[in-house]
């Protein structure tokens, strides 16, 4: 199958029309179709408007009198692959022929929605909902080629762009549909009638990526791409020190350095993760502005955070351990006495470093502010939160700010921050014209919203019959102090968190679960399969060092501990209630498919296993390693089972994010570690902050999708959490060595 | 400020520019040729490689000034057409995720393929070692370039 032609970036367009409307949006926006904010029902849609060339039943939707059909893609694209897995949910439902369909990116536009990528909700929150905009659609063609042939609806079908009668054999274009269609009202989106998923032709077929042939050939796609008449490029250097203010710095010399036009100083606010003070350098090329910046000299005040440093993170870490934990998410039974009474008992500390997003197009955005009004193009997972951090941060009211969603090069949950977004709209207001704001890979790496160190202090315990009887884990996190309505408290970064209801508590009779949290001033945020991507890899990693004590298969143990409830409740009101039978059944599937204990090892390799309940998606997998003697790792083979629900909306995405998310889970078990010196990031470029390379990705990852009658949900992140723990199970089976401590490079795994 | 006249993709282009402005800058600023991408700036993740007289080089380590009269050709000259054998094992087997080090990995693979037509893993793995993906698409990309040998091959029986 080959993908459509794409349509041209409706922001080309707008680069030239200040402050237009969006042409995509524009039928949305008269529609006033509406999706609501956290949403599953369609809410409200109208009457489409008659005339012009095109048929427009919703905001989504554009049928021209070519038969060309345009889909409005609502939610940024990052590399999730949703620009291409959201419209294919609409045109198979309209029966149109995907060579017929082009795809535009939407702007940030209440007509569509939420519009956040984040959370791996795009595909949950909107599948539903798109199966009936695409049928409502074909209903009024249908409707509409029944009419103009005086024949029963019921005669007629639509099918590969057509609708077609079927006693005479007579076939109408959607093309020629598009003016009688137009006339027709809009039948109720929620009583639509959706087609059987036996019928479906491209939902769970292989769909290449809409924007492949452009990503190919190098055309301009991404927030960096974008280039405007007269556009001025700017730097921004920023505290070294998280939260340090600006008490001066040369500009005068800035100024006059070539290519320069201004360079001043941003007041900033005290949020970590909003618009933090700092130096804005604005000249005539991006290399002036780097260059101009090598020149600059600010003295800063660092501010109460210069003093912080990794080593005293991990002694306070140390310290808060032998204390209770400041407040317990979870206490079941009597752990002390059940460790007491423990056949076995096994005691670890497990522990992880702040990290950075490193998404490999570094943060940037281009502004343009003209006559108290904004216009922003920027490579955003949450566009709405940008447009909000620039209300509250700039005064510039909403309804005056245009935000174009770009293509986004990764975004891992680092672009559902807006604080480049707010950066470039405050230089925007000081410069006559547009400006783009690029990011240094330093500044990236530096300036991140981090994913949160941690530190887990574990005791468990097993009884006689090797049944998991105890579990302790005091988890010390890190916070920020955040201020509102004159108040600071602190609050753990995101993911840093730990949920009573995180498994094993609900499953353990004796359960204590603490908490304590180290102030910080490094600001964190989501990180692909935030607290999952970490508490995955220490909870299966110690749940193998208890099967071991109690001399159990990994597997077994694990099925012991699961039990055979078919639901556990969430605790509380809003507690997530976790579907037993849905993990047994992925976990029994990639045992059975990885041949999980009938195969025998040498010394050196080994299977390891783990699963992971996040983001609505139940998935184990099963890691097969090589550890040779002198310690090299090599991951000679995944094997993934998921359970997403009834459908796989576009094959070749679902296996692209998982196998995209083995690598990633990989590298970030194997490489990355961000260490902090007086209050600065001591690491800034992949010289020092390594990722995975194609060297070290597995040969073999296999995907086996178990489809079951639950809802459609997403793929963007719950594959990777059980990853590392996976591969650090195997390295124990391989070669009695435990790894408790990210990146691996810190545990010798020598053997022999 | 100095002139500099350089052949890119063919063409004879003139730009002004700082001697020591990586060429990456040049393409991308001064020439608008967007699909050479900045990743690090200091020649260790391949976003911006492109070939000098045929031999693949990091043009964000290129300064203007040293690039002379070699041949400069990037992504958006590999092909006239787009489709340049790995062109089309990309798309054909959609190896993109989020598709900002695929012009560079495909730059790296094309002279790779130059030079060795059916290359095992151990030599795509050796040669893409410099190409950074955050995404994670390296067993596609193994795969896109075993794809791409063989559709080069193809084209050259038809060709016979």
């Amino acid at each position: 199958m080959k993908p459509p032609m794409n349509a041209p970036d409706p922001a080309s367009a707008g680069r030239r029309n200040f402050l237009r409307q969006s042409a995509a949006a524009g039928g949305g926006l008269v529609l006033g179709f509406y999706l609501n904010g956290t949403t599953q029902a369609v809410e409200r849609l109208e009457k489409p408007i008659a005339g012009g060339a095109e048929f427009k039943p919703n905001a989504f939707i554009r049928i021209g009198r070519d038969g060309i059909v345009t889909l409005v893609s609502k939610q940024p694209e990052i590399g999730q692959g949703i620009k291409t897995s959201l419209p294919t949910v609409i045109a198979e439902e309209l029966e149109v022929s995907w060579k017929d369909v082009r795809i535009v990116q939407g702007d940030l536009d209440p007509a569509y929605g939420r519009q956040s990528a984040g959370g791996s909700t795009s595909t949950p929150t909107n599948y539903e909902d798109f199966r009936r905009l695409g049928a409502a659609a074909r209903l009024m063609l249908v409707e509409a080629a029944a009419r103009s042939w005086r024949v029963p609806v019921g005669e007629c079908f639509a099918a590969d762009s057509a609708v077609h009668h079927r006693p005479s054999k007579r076939t109408l274009g959607y093309g020629q549909l598009v003016d009688a269609a137009a006339l027709l009202p809009v039948p109720d989106p929620k009583n639509v009638p959706v087609k059987d998923p036996k019928d479906f032709k491209l939902l769970g077929k292989r769909i290449g990526g809409v924007d492949n042939h452009q990503v190919v050939t190098g055309q301009p796609l991404f927030g960096i791409d974008t280039q405007l008449p007269g556009m001025l490029y700017a730097v921004y250097e920023k505290s070294p020190v998280f939260g340090g203010k600006v008490r001066s710095a040369n500009l005068d010399a800035i100024k006059a350095l070539p290519g320069v036009k201004d360079a001043f100083v941003i007041a900033g606010t005290d949020d970590l993760r909003g618009l933090l003070p700092g130096v804005a350098i604005v000249a005539e090329s991006t290399w002036a502005a780097w260059s101009a910046r090598k020149q600059l000299q600010v003295d800063w005040d660092e501010g109460r955070f210069a003093n912080q440093s990794w080593a005293g993170f991990v002694a306070e870490a140390q310290r808060l351990s032998k204390q209770a934990g400041a407040s317990v998410l979870r206490k079941d039974g009597d752990v002390g006495a059940a460790l007491a009474g423990s056949v076995k008992t096994v005691e670890a500390a497990y522990s992880y470093p702040f990290i950075s997003h490193a998404s490999f197009e570094p943060q940037n955005c281009t502004a343009h502010y003209k006559d108290g009004a904004l216009e922003l193009w920027a490579p955003t997972q949450n566009p709405a939160a940008g447009q909000e951090l620039v209300t509250a941060t700039l005064g510039i009211p909403k309804d005056k700010i245009v935000l174009h969603i770009t293509r986004s090069g990764g975004g891992f949950g680092r672009r559902l921050s807006a604080d480049y977004i707010v950066e470039a709209a405050a230089i925007a207001q000081r410069v006559r014209g547009p400006v783009k704001l690029t990011w240094t890979r330093e500044d990236d790496l530096r300036h991140d919203h981090f994913r949160p160190a941690g530190f887990h202090f574990l005791r468990g315990g097993v009884d006689a019959k090797g049944k998991l009887i105890a579990w302790h884990n005091h988890f010390v996190t890190f916070a920020n102090p955040v201020s509102r309505d004159g108040k600071t408290s602190l609050v753990p970064g995101s993911g840093g968190s730990l949920s009573g209801d995180e498994f094993p508590g609900r499953w353990v009779d004796n359960c204590l679960l603490e908490q304590s949290a180290i102030e910080c001033g490094v600001p964190m945020g989501p990180w692909r399969a935030p607290g999952s991507c970490v508490f995955a890899w220490v909870f299966h990693s110690f749940i193998d060092e208890l099967a071991h004590a109690a001399g159990r298969d990994p597997l077994e143990f694990r099925l012991d501990i699961l039990g055979d409830k078919a639901i556990v409740a969430g605790s509380g009101e809003r507690g997530t209630p976790y579907d037993v039978s849905r993990m047994r059944r992925v976990l029994l599937h990639v045992a059975d498919k990885a041949g999980w204990g009938r195969k025998k090892f040498p010394k050196g390799q080994g299977q390891g296993i783990a699963f992971h309940f996040s983001h609505r998606g139940y998935i184990a997998q099963v890691a097969e390693v090589t550890v040779a003697k002198d310690g090299t790792l090599k991951v000679d083979r995944v094997v993934v089972a998921t359970d997403i629900g009834a459908q796989i909306v576009n094959l070749s995405g679902a296996e692209n994010q998982v196998e995209g998310s083995v690598v990633d889970g990989l590298g970030t078990l194997m490489f990355p570690e961000l260490t902090i010196e007086r209050g600065r990031i001591v690491q800034g470029n992949f010289n020092d902050y390594p990722l995975i390379r194609i060297a070290d990705a597995p040969p073999k990852i296999e995907v086996h999708f178990v489809k079951t009658d639950y809802p459609v949900t997403g793929l963007g992140e719950p594959a990777l959490p059980p990853l590392a723990p996976a591969v650090c199970n195997a390295i124990f089976a391989a070669t009695g060595k435990r790894v408790r401590q990210f990146p691996l490079s810190r545990t010798d795994l020598r053997w022999g | 400020m100095s002139k500099y006249t350089l052949s890119i993709n063919g063409h004879s282009r003139s730009v002004e520019a700082a001697p020591e402005t990586p060429l990456l800058w040049v393409l991308r600023d001064s020439l608008s040729l967007l699909g050479t991408k900045y990743g690090c700036g200091i020649g260790q993740c391949g976003a911006c490689t492109i070939h000098l007289n045929g031999v693949p080089a990091r043009a964000c380590m290129t300064p203007v000034s040293t690039v002379g009269r070699k041949q400069v050709t990037t992504i958006e000259g590999l092909d006239p057409q787009g489709e340049h054998p790995l062109q089309r094992a990309w798309k054909e087997l959609d190896v993109p995720q989020c598709g900002y080090c695929q012009a560079g990995q495909i730059m790296t693979a094309a002279v790779l393929l130059k030079e060795n037509p059916r290359p095992s893993d151990e030599d795509i793995d050796g040669a893409m070692v410099g190409n950074l993906c955050r995404c994670g698409t390296y067993l596609r990309i193994r795969k896109g370039i075993h794809r791409a040998a063989e559709l080069a091959a193809a084209d050259k029986k038809v060709r016979k």
